[in-house]
């Protein structure tokens, strides 16, 4: 029997009509949903009171899977089995990824990574669904009732790959994805930012095992994303090891066993959460040969020695101010998010660097969640859509376009557009009776394809045959809420159409999108002279397809032999000079201003012999068309 | 007349408007709908209407709008918790058939 919760004046669902909907933050470490009652965004615990699901899965021979706490307890004596930081590995191929990573196998399967363990090969969404379902199974049993679905958080820097790979995640767990939101834009939206405040805000996310920091603009319920930097290897853990190398290093580094590991990182993991109350802990662990070891840490030892790993956190900050060209007093607010915000100093140095108090309200292990349950309940329609029910919006981080001619990248959706947004933009054939188009669909800011990050592929077939430049052939590209992107290609004479769902093929890290900005604008005057060298080939190439298709048709009709052979000659010149630019690919640039100056010319000069040969064609067929008409007929 | 809460139920209900830091006290009403022909409503009030009566119980003030009050008198509500889940539960006299889902009865 359902229980009833307290709903907003005017706004109680009819029985049966209760949307349950949730937030679900889908961790590198821990995992946790939360869910809107009566008014207010909480985070759900399961029957022993904990919040925190660790986003850990056990594979065992016979089939059984161990989710959470019971599984994160096998890593130690049976690592090759169990999962954990799979959020590291989803919808990446395995060639990006550092084996070190993980303390399992990595093998390829489709192209991506994937895990060996007793049960068989996992992928990392098969992994992610374990969670999502033991998540799922929680909050149904708390709330009394199916879910109609969930928000699920990713950070930011998700490309296309790993935002799909995480919906096909909740998919194998049977929980519908209302929508996939960033992990610092629900941070935002926890503390209400996306009512009323417009600014600049920071999200400082020091996780379990990795940090993330985003700036955020925003304006008018949008949320752009100026910015994001980060390390992958860099979290709260990495505090408790610090403490463990101490701890060792003062009561002797001799006598300890493989099996005092847990127990001496248990021990350090608690000094260090009393010590954000308390200024010294005696910090004990028992030793597997029955001795009992004790150090008093205070809090001043633990600050020092937690003092580089804070300021490889600043320094990341630094660099997202500066990519974002942004000073740190320019900040409207910041945010604090992932429990190991909690120790007071990380909470100082963050207060240091930007002048200001950061927020810290709102429970820091559980404001993604909260900010995603938020969504998920206006998305539900529980909310009415007045001034508090605005869906805000994310943007795209990068450029989205295919390859043109030449190995050119036309950008159809430029970066930083809002999203949902479909964009369309139309394309012809190069060659004369050309019946397929081959789309190749890439994501990046340089010019050049070899330069950007190919997302997909795709052939539109059956146009029919004409002249080049005479098909009209639309390519839409459509981003929905989420993020994803499909593409589609419709021929329109014919009505042909082809259309993809971009796959998971590779993602990029934090960094790569960065540096993938960074040498756009390092690299956008080199760009740009390449871009119209490359044009110029094309040009070319054009002409002389078109001289060559001129010449077979009406030629030796039209031309005297010299006329011909000058023309031919010319060609050839053209044809050298494509051959000769083909062959210095990839010469410095400061050649290519003279190489697109070779080409004009040799084609300036094709077109010169070939004006006076063009013009006897037009009047050729001219003549062709009127022949034979009365003045009389001839249509004006 | 009389509506009451349980000393849990009322201790909910305060918590709920604290966090809220608005509102006047809890809105309570039947709508004709639902698989047993009529289902409760639980509201935070914002405001008091002409029609309105108002009870306190346990120190929170119990809004009912005048139609809804013949089926709601002598109605206790409880704060429950069954397993993971918990929640408000009407224990209405009037009613002489709840349907299964709790949310909706018959006089």
């Amino acid at each position: 029997m359902a229980l009833l919760q307290i709903a907003e004046p005017g706004q109680s669902a009819a029985p049966h009509r209760h949307r349950l909907a949730v937030g679900i933050d889908l961790g590198t470490t821990n995992s946790l949903v939360a869910t809107v009652r009566s008014g207010q965004a909480v985070a759900l615990a399961d029957d022993q009171g904990r919040l925190l699901l660790p986003s850990v899965v056990h594979y065992d021979a016979s089939g059984t899977v161990t989710v959470g706490e019971a599984a994160r307890e096998r890593l130690s004596d049976d690592p090759l089995n169990t999962i954990a930081s799979a959020k590291r590995l989803i919808g990446r191929p395995l060639a990006e990824l550092d084996p070190a990573l993980v303390h399992y196998e990595l093998v390829e399967r489709h192209g991506e990574a994937a895990v060996r363990t007793a049960a068989g090969i996992k992928t990392p969404s098969e992994v992610g669904a374990e969670v999502l379902r033991v998540l799922k199974a929680r909050a149904e049993a708390t709330l009394g009732g199916e879910l109609i679905g969930a928000v699920v958080t990713v950070p930011a820097y998700f490309d296309e790959a790993q935002r799909q790979a995480t919906k096909e995640a909740a998919r194998l767990a049977g929980l519908p994805v209302l929508r996939l939101l960033n992990e610092p834009t629900a941070a935002a939206v926890a503390y209400g930012l996306d009512h009323g405040s417009e600014g600049v805000f920071v999200v400082y996310d020091l996780g379990g095992g990795t940090f993330d920091i985003s700036i955020l603009r925003l304006t008018r319920g949008v949320f752009e994303v100026l910015a994001t930097h980060g390390d992958a290897m860099l979290g709260g853990d990495d505090f408790d090891n610090v403490i463990v190398d101490w701890f060792k290093a003062q009561t002797g580094n001799a006598g300890w066993s493989t099996a005092d590991a847990a127990r001496l990182a248990r021990a350090a993991r608690s000094a260090k959460e009393a010590l954000s109350a308390r200024d010294d802990v005696v910090m004990q662990c028992a030793v597997a040969d029955g001795g009992q070891r004790s150090a008093v840490l205070d809090r001043a030892t633990f600050e020092s020695l937690g003092k580089p790993l804070i300021d490889r956190t600043l320094s990341c900050v630094r660099q997202a101010l500066g990519d974002a060209a942004l000073r740190a007093d320019e900040v409207d607010g910041v945010i604090l998010v992932g429990g190991a915000t909690r120790m007071p100093q990380v909470k100082r140095a963050v207060a240091q660097v930007f002048g200001r108090e950061p927020l810290t309200n709102v429970d820091p292990d559980q404001v993604v969640a909260i900010g995603a349950a938020i969504q998920a309940d206006q998305l539900a329609g529980n909310r009415d859509a007045g001034a508090n029910g605005m869906l805000l919006l994310d943007v795209c981080p990068l450029s989205l376009g295919i390859e043109t001619m030449g190995g050119l990248v036309e950008k159809i959706i430029p970066r930083n557009s809002t999203i949902p947004t479909a964009r369309a933009q139309d394309f012809t054939t190069f060659k004369d009776g050309q019946t397929a188009i081959s789309l190749h669909v890439l994501q990046g800011e340089r010019e050049l394809v070899s330069e950007c990050r190919s997302l997909a592929r795709f052939e539109l077939r059956g146009i029919p045959p004409m002249v080049a430049g005479a098909a009209r052939i639309r390519v839409t590209f459509q981003i929905d809420a989420d993020g994803l992107l499909s593409v589609s290609a419709y021929e329109k004479s014919s009505g042909v159409q082809a259309h993809i769902e971009v796959k998971p093929t590779h993602g990029l890290g934090n960094e790569q999108i960065t540096d993938m900005l960074r040498e756009a604008i390092d690299s956008a005057e080199s760009d740009a002279a390449l871009r119209m060298l490359r044009e110029a080939e094309v040009d070319a190439r054009r002409l002389l397809d078109a001289t060559e298709a001129a010449l077979r048709e009406d030629g030796t009709e039209l031309l005297s032999h010299d006329e011909y052979r000058a023309i031919v000659q010319r060609m050839q010149c053209l044809a050298d000079v494509l051959e000769q630019l083909a062959m210095d690919e990839g010469q410095q640039a400061d050649a290519l201003p003279r190489q697109r100056e070779a080409l004009q010319q040799a084609s300036a000069a094709l077109n010169q012999v070939t004006t006076e040969f063009a013009a006897r064609r037009m009047d050729a067929k001219i003549r062709k068309a009127l022949g034979g008409m009365r003045l009389d007929d001839v249509p004006c | 007349m009389s509506i009451s809460l349980t000393p849990k139920a009322a201790a909910q209900v305060r918590k709920a408007l604290d966090k809220r830091c608005s509102g006047l006290g809890l809105r309570l009403a039947i709508k004709t709908s639902g698989c047993s022909g009529y289902a409760y409503a639980l509201e935070f009030a914002d405001a008091v209407n002409d029609d309105d009566v108002l009870f306190e119980s346990e120190g929170v003030n119990i809004v009912v709008d005048a139609r809804s009050l013949p089926l709601l008198d002598g109605t206790q509500l409880d704060w429950t918790r069954e397993g993971l889940n918990e929640g408000f539960r009407f224990h209405n006299p009037n009613a002489s058939a709840t349907c299964g889902c709790g949310e909706s009865f018959a006089v």
